[in-house]
C-alpha cells in the first residue's frame, strides 16, 4: 500500500519533469549556406565608405596550372580527408554562413557588455575607456545607442568589404579548387562562385578590425573565432592557401576605412560632461518645462548625452534636426495628465499578456538591446531566402545602419527636449521593467522598431505588415512597462518609420535589386 | 535582482517548510513528526522575509535603487495520516513582493503547489535512544505562469522541482536532534523572451534550471505541548551563474545559503496548535540575506477515533 503511493508520486514525478534538460537554441540546426543567386554582379553594387577596388592592391592569383597552386591543391587534399571530429564541428558550425555567424557572435558580445558599471564609493559612477579596456568598468557598456552603432559599422564592413570581394573574383574569375580537382573532398554545398579571394576570409579581416575598435577587451575571442572561420574554409575544401590570404588581407584593408569613418563620427565626445548635464536641464527650465532627473540611485549621468551628434551613415547630419520629432505635449497640459493617468493604469493593472509583451521586448540590461533583437528577428527570415553572403551583409548594413541613424535622430531628440520619465512626474507609477537612465521622449524602442520593421519590410517581401505589427508592440511594451508616455511611442514609431524609409531608398538605388 | 528572488523563493520554500513547521501533530517534508493514521492537519501561516544587502556572486552589496525587498506570504498546508507511517501532504502559497526604493513594481500571486508523500520506514527504540527515518519525495509545479523575468520582483522561480529527501531522528529523552539531506531536480523553464545571456549568450526562451541541494540540522526540545528547536539550513545549487557586476539576477543563478534559525511550537490540546519561527541567512551567493518570520497555526481533524492520533517522532 505504502509503497504504491510511493510508486505513483515517483512515477508522477518523472514523468512530470524531464530528466532531459537540453536546449536546441534557435540558431543550433540552420541548413549549409546554399545560395540560390550568387550574385554575381555585386562587384557594382554600392558600399559605402570603401570607394573603389582600385583603391586596393590585391595581387593577381597565380594560375590553377601554376606549381604553386597545384601545391596548394595537393594541401588540401591532406587536409581535407583527413577532419578530426572538432574540425567537422568547426565547419558544421561556420556552414550556415559567416555574416550570419559574426552577427550571432555580435549579439552575444553586446549582451556580455551591456551592463551599467557599479558605482565608486563617493556615489559617481566610473567610465569605461577605450585606452584601458580591461580594467573595470570593461569597455565598453554596450548600451542600446553603443550597440546599433556597432552593430551598423561591423555589418557595414563586411558588405563594403565583399563587394570589393565581389568584383576581384569577377575579375580574377579562379574556380574553386574542388572545380580544378576532383580528388578534393567537399565537405560544404559546391558553388561556380569564383574563389579568389575567399569571401570568408573578408569576412573574417574585416571583422577582426572592426572588433579591435568595438570590443578590444574581447580581441582574444574574436581572434579565435576569425582562425576558426579561415580554417572552415580550408578544412571544408572551398579555398586553397592563397585565397584566405588574400581575402583576409582585403577584409581588412577596406574595414580600416569603416574604422576611420567610426573613429571620426563624434562617438569619443558623446558621453557629454557634467557642465552640458548642467546646460541641458537648464534649457529644458527656461523653455518652463521640467527637466529629466536620473531615477537612479545615486543618480547616473545621462546615457551618451551628445550621441544625437554622432554622424549618421544614411543622410547628412544637416537632416537630424528635420528628423527630430514635434515638440512632447508640456508637463503642464491635460495632454500630459492624460498620459500619465493612462500609463498609471498600465501598470497598475498589468494583464499576463502585457507582462508577456513587456518581457518579449525589454531588451535591456545583460540583453543584446533593441537593434539586437531585430537582427535576430531579421535573421529568422533571412535564413529561409538562401541568400549569398554579399546579401546577407547587404540585408544587415541596411537594417543595422538605419538603426544606428534611428538612435542618433531618437537620442538628439531625447536630449533636445529633456523630457521626463512618468515615474518621475507621478512616483506612484511602478514599472515592470527597469527605466533606462535617459529622457524619455522619445521612445528608443519604438524609433529602432520603427525603423527595423520599414526596411525589414523591403528586404523580406510579404512580411511587411507583420514586421509592423510587432514594431508596434515593442512600442506599445514601453507604455505597459509604465516607462514611456504614448507621445514617446507614437512619435517614435514615426520618426523611425522615416529613417526606415531613408534605408529603403537607399536599397533601391544600390544595385543590389 | 532576479536572483534574490529567487533565493527567495528557495528560502520561502525552506522557511516554510522546515522552519514553518507549525505543525504540531505531523509536520513538513522537512520535519521528523507525523500524522497519524486518519488523521488530518489543516495549517495556516503567514510570513514575512526581507534583505537589504545581497550577494553578486560573491560580493556583498546593498542596491539604493530596490531599498529592501521584502516577501509576504501566507501558505495553506494540509497533512493527512494515511497510516501512522505514511502521511500525504499538499501546500500552496501565496506570495507578495515589494521593493522599498527605486521604481520596480511588486508582483504578487499564488505560487507552486506542493505535493509530498512522507514515509517513515523505521523507528526504533535503542537503549535511551529512538530512532527513526523518513524518506520523503515532493513534487511541486506553478499554480499559474506567474512571471519569472522580473527578478528579484517574480514570485518565484517558476519551475517544477522533484524531490528526495531523507530525514535521520534522535531522542533521547526529551532532546532530539534531525539531520537530513534533500535533493531538488527541476525542471527547465521558459522565458517570454528568445534569447538571454548566461556566462554566453543563449538563442532561445528556454533556461536549463541547475538541481539544488538542501542539508538541515536541528536540534532542541520535544514535549508534549512544546517543541522548540534551532537549526541550520544550507542549500547549494549544482550548476547555475554568478551574477554578474551591477547585472540582474536570473532564475537560473546559483544561490547557495547558509541560514540559521530558531522555532517553537506549541499545542494547546491535541486539536490545536500554534507554530512560529525565524531565520536569517548568514552567507550567500546570489541570494538576499534576509531575516524571516513566520506564524502559524495548524489544526488536526480527527477523522477516525481520538485513540489513534498519535505524535510520534
Amino acid at each position: 500500500m505504502k509503497n504504491t503511493y510511493i510508486y505513483i508520486l515517483f512515477y508522477l514525478g518523472f514523468s512530470l519533469v524531464s530528466c532531459n534538460k537540453d536546449i536546441v537554441e534557435i540558431n543550433e540546426n540552420y541548413q549549409a549556406l546554399d545560395p540560390v543567386n550568387l550574385d554575381l554582379k555585386a562587384g557594382d553594387w554600392k558600399p559605402f565608405f570603401a570607394g573603389v577596388s582600385t583603391d586596393y592592391p590585391l595581387p593577381a592569383p597565380e594560375a590553377v596550372n601554376s606549381p604553386a597552386y597545384q601545391k596548394e591543391l595537393s594541401e588540401l587534399k591532406t587536409i581535407t580527408t583527413s577532419l578530426t571530429n572538432e574540425q567537422k564541428e568547426v565547419i558544421n558550425y561556420w556552414k550556415a554562413g559567416s555574416v550570419l555567424r559574426w552577427n550571432e557572435i555580435m549579439r552575444e558580445l553586446v549582451a556580455k557588455h551591456n551592463l551599467p558599471p557599479y558605482q565608486n564609493s563617493d556615489g559617481t559612477y566610473p567610465a569605461p575607456s577605450a585606452a584601458n579596456p580591461f580594467s573595470y568598468p570593461i569597455f565598453p557598456f554596450s548600451n542600446p545607442p553603443y550597440a546599433a552603432r556597432a552593430y551598423a559599422y561591423l555589418s557595414i564592413a563586411q558588405y563594403d568589404a565583399l563587394i570589393m570581394a565581389w568584383k576581384f573574383k569577377a575579375q580574377y574569375n579562379r574556380p574553386a579548387p574542388y572545380k580544378v580537382d576532383g580528388g578534393i573532398q567537399v565537405s560544404i554545398p559546391k558553388s561556380d562562385l569564383p574563389s579568389y579571394p575567399s569571401e570568408d576570409a573578408v569576412i573574417s579581416g574585416a571583422t577582426f578590425e572592426l572588433m579591435k575598435l568595438l570590443f578590444p577587451a574581447d580581441i582574444a575571442y574574436v581572434t579565435r573565432k576569425a582562425e576558426e572561420e579561415k580554417n572552415y574554409r580550408l578544412w571544408s575544401g572551398a579555398n586553397v592557401k592563397s585565397d584566405i590570404v588574400a581575402g583576409d588581407s582585403l577584409g581588412r584593408w577596406v574595414a580600416r576605412k569603416v574604422v576611420q569613418q567610426a573613429r571620426a563620427d563624434g562617438m569619443g565626445a558623446a558621453g557629454g560632461n557634467a557642465a552640458i548635464w548642467k546646460q541641458l536641464e537648464d534649457d529644458c527650465k527656461a523653455r518652463g518645462e521640467t527637466p529629466w532627473m536620473s531615477l537612479e540611485a545615486p543618480a547616473r549621468p545621462p546615457m551618451l548625452c551628445l550621441f544625437g551628434n554622432v554622424k549618421p551613415v544614411l543622410f547628412a547630419p544637416s537632416l537630424i534636426s528635420s528628423l527630430r520629432a514635434m515638440p512632447p505635449p508640456s508637463v503642464n497640459s491635460d495632454k500630459m495628465r492624460a498620459e500619465i493617468e493612462e500609463i498609471l493604469k498600465f501598470t497598475q493593472n498589468p494583464t499576463k499578456e502585457n507582462t508577456r509583451i513587456v518581457n518579449f521586448w525589454a531588451d535591456g540590461v545583460g540583453t543584446y538591446t533593441p537593434p539586437g533583437h531585430w537582427n535576430a528577428i531579421g535573421t529568422e527570415e533571412f535564413v529561409k531566402s538562401k541568400m549569398s553572403e554579399v546579401r546577407w551583409a547587404r540585408n544587415y548594413a541596411l537594417l543595422n545602419a538605419a538603426m544606428m541613424d534611428a538612435a542618433i535622430v531618437c537620442w538628439n531628440t531625447k536630449f533636445f527636449y529633456f523630457n521626463p520619465r512618468p515615474s518621475q512626474l507621478r512616483p506612484a507609477i511602478k514599472t515592470l521593467t527597469g527605466v533606462p537612465n535617459f529622457p524619455a521622449y522619445t521612445s528608443g524602442h519604438s524609433t529602432f522598431s520603427g525603423a527595423a520593421a520599414a526596411i525589414l519590410g523591403y528586404l523580406v517581401p510579404g512580411k511587411s505588415a507583420q514586421f509592423d505589427a510587432m514594431a508596434l508592440e515593442a512600442s506599445n511594451s514601453r507604455m505597459y512597462g509604465g516607462i514611456h508616455y504614448r507621445s514617446d511611442c507614437e512619435q517614435g514609431l514615426i520618426a523611425g518609420r522615416k529613417i526606415g524609409n531613408i534605408a529603403v531608398d537607399r536599397a533601391k538605388m544600390d544595385g543590389g535589386n | 535582482m532576479k536572483n534574490f528572488y529567487g533565493k527567495f523563493i528557495l528560502r520561502m520554500i525552506f522557511l516554510i517548510f522546515s522552519s514553518i513547521p507549525l505543525f504540531s501533530n505531523a509536520q513538513t517534508d522537512q520535519d521528523a513528526l507525523m500524522m497519524g493514521h486518519r488523521n488530518l492537519c489543516v495549517a495556516g501561516m503567514g510570513g514575512y522575509s526581507s534583505w537589504t544587502n545581497y550577494w553578486e556572486g560573491e560580493f556583498k552589496r546593498d542596491n539604493e535603487n530596490i531599498g529592501r525587498l521584502s516577501t509576504t506570504y501566507g501558505m495553506l498546508m494540509l497533512n493527512y495520516g494515511l497510516s501512522n507511517n505514511l502521511n500525504i501532504l499538499a501546500s500552496l502559497p501565496y506570495v507578495s513582493t515589494r521593493a522599498s526604493k527605486g521604481t520596480l513594481a511588486g508582483f504578487n500571486g499564488l505560487q507552486d503547489l506542493g505535493f509530498y508523500l512522507k514515509w517513515r520506514p523505521l523507528r526504533k527504540q535503542l537503549g535511551k535512544q529512538k530512532i527513526s527515518v523518513f524518506g520523503v519525495g515532493s513534487f511541486t509545479a506553478p499554480s499559474n505562469d506567474y512571471d519569472i523575468d522580473m527578478q528579484p520582483m517574480a514570485i518565484g522561480l517558476g519551475g517544477k522541482v522533484l524531490s528526495a529527501r531523507i530525514i535521520f531522528d534522535v531522542q533521547r529523552n526529551k532532546f532530539f536532534s534531525t539531520v537530513s539531506a534533500g535533493y531538488m531536480h527541476r525542471s527547465n523553464v521558459e522565458l517570454d523572451r528568445s534569447a538571454y545571456f548566461t556566462d554566453r549568450q543563449i538563442n532561445s526562451n528556454e533556461v536549463r534550471m541547475p538541481d539544488a541541494g538542501n542539508f538541515q540540522l536541528r536540534t532542541g526540545y520535544r514535549g508534549k505541548k512544546l517543541i522548540a528547536e534551532a537549526f541550520l539550513l544550507n542549500t547549494t545549487t549544482f550548476g547555475g551563474f554568478d551574477i554578474r557586476k551591477n547585472d540582474m539576477p536570473f532564475v537560473s543563478n546559483k544561490m547557495n545559503s547558509n541560514s540559521a534559525g530558531l522555532e517553537a511550537k506549541y499545542y494547546l490540546n491535541n486539536a490545536l496548535g500554534f507554530n512560529a519561527t525565524m531565520a536569517h541567512t548568514l552567507s550567500g551567493r546570489n541570494v538576499g540575506q534576509s531575516t524571516g518570520y513566520s506564524a502559524g497555526f495548524l489544526y488536526t481533524i480527527n477523522v477516525k477515533s481520538k485513540a489513534s492520533q498519535t505524535k510520534t517522532p
